[in-house]
């Protein structure tokens, strides 16, 4: 029998694959990537929680956290797009103008 | 072996593998369909978990929204030049580790977890009641949501235009 708990352990999982791409990869597009995972993995633990508690809150939530997945998405795709016009890189460890 | 069973696991192997493949792979369009995968992973989650609603809009939402935004940025922007290059950062070992010593002590809180019993569902359509609670307990996140997006989409089309 799958119990909430284990979509609570699938949710932790892809929370550190994501954790991980984000801190490792030097590619913009993949660290973004890597965010719509952090942002799933808080999903299927929202979802799993609002069937726990038999309350729909839990999946309005996971709506919201859609909404601004998307707006996080396409912001963040405009500037790459606006980065890679003026320094012509991809690689965020040669983005280091701000660095001392 | 039980249907319900079967399903869970190959959904996660879905979802954590396409998650793996994403973060390793060195092609960005090959990230990106191995997003794809694990999107629709957790799409069959939510499906397994009575979310009808969620399961089709993070298949609208997710597979035909950003991930298309991905692909056409990808198209955009020459990542070829970027193929040949590390594709980990000089200290990536600190990342790993910071993560691994996060993963260690989640996991240890959740083994320690003790919840609630679980309760039932009410009997109405999983949309209606998921449409009940968004336009009656929390209309006005609703309603900031939407100007949160009407604020993305001016932004981004903002940043991304040409300068004249």
């Amino acid at each position: 029998m799958i119990s909430t708990m284990h979509y609570v352990a699938v949710s932790l999982a892809m929370l550190l694959i994501g954790t991980v791409g984000l801190l490792t990869r030097r590619n913009i597009v993949i660290i973004l990537m890597s965010i719509e995972l952090i942002l799933n993995a808080v999903n299927i633990n929202l979802v799993a929680f609002s069937k726990h508690h038999g309350n729909a809150a839990g999946q309005v939530f996971a709506i919201f956290v859609i909404a601004v997945a998307v707006a996080e998405a396409a912001v963040g795709l405009g500037i790459l797009l606006a980065l890679f016009r003026n320094r012509e890189t991809v690689q965020v460890d040669e983005i280091d103008l701000l660095k001392w | 072996m039980n249907l319900d069973v079967f399903f869970f696991y190959a959904f996660t192997s879905l979802a954590l593998g396409g998650g793996l493949l994403a973060i390793t792979r060195r092609s960005a369009v090959h990230a990106a369909i191995a997003l794809m995968v694990s999107l629709l992973g957790v799409a069959g989650l939510y499906l397994l978990l009575q979310a009808e609603f969620l399961f089709v809009s993070q298949i609208i939402v997710y597979i035909g929204g950003i991930l298309l935004l991905f692909l056409f940025v990808i198209m955009l922007v020459n990542l070829d030049a970027g193929k040949g290059l590390r594709q980990f950062h000089k200290n990536w070992p600190l990342g790993a580790a910071v993560t691994a010593l996060a993963g260690i002590a989640l996991a240890v809180l959740l083994s320690r977890a003790q919840l609630p019993p679980p309760q039932q569902m009410p009997a109405t359509g999983n949309v209606e009641l998921v449409a009940d609670t968004l336009f009656q307990d929390y209309l006005v996140p609703f309603e900031v949501a939407s100007l949160l997006l009407l604020v993305a989409v001016v932004g981004s089309v903002l940043l991304a235009r040409k300068r004249a």
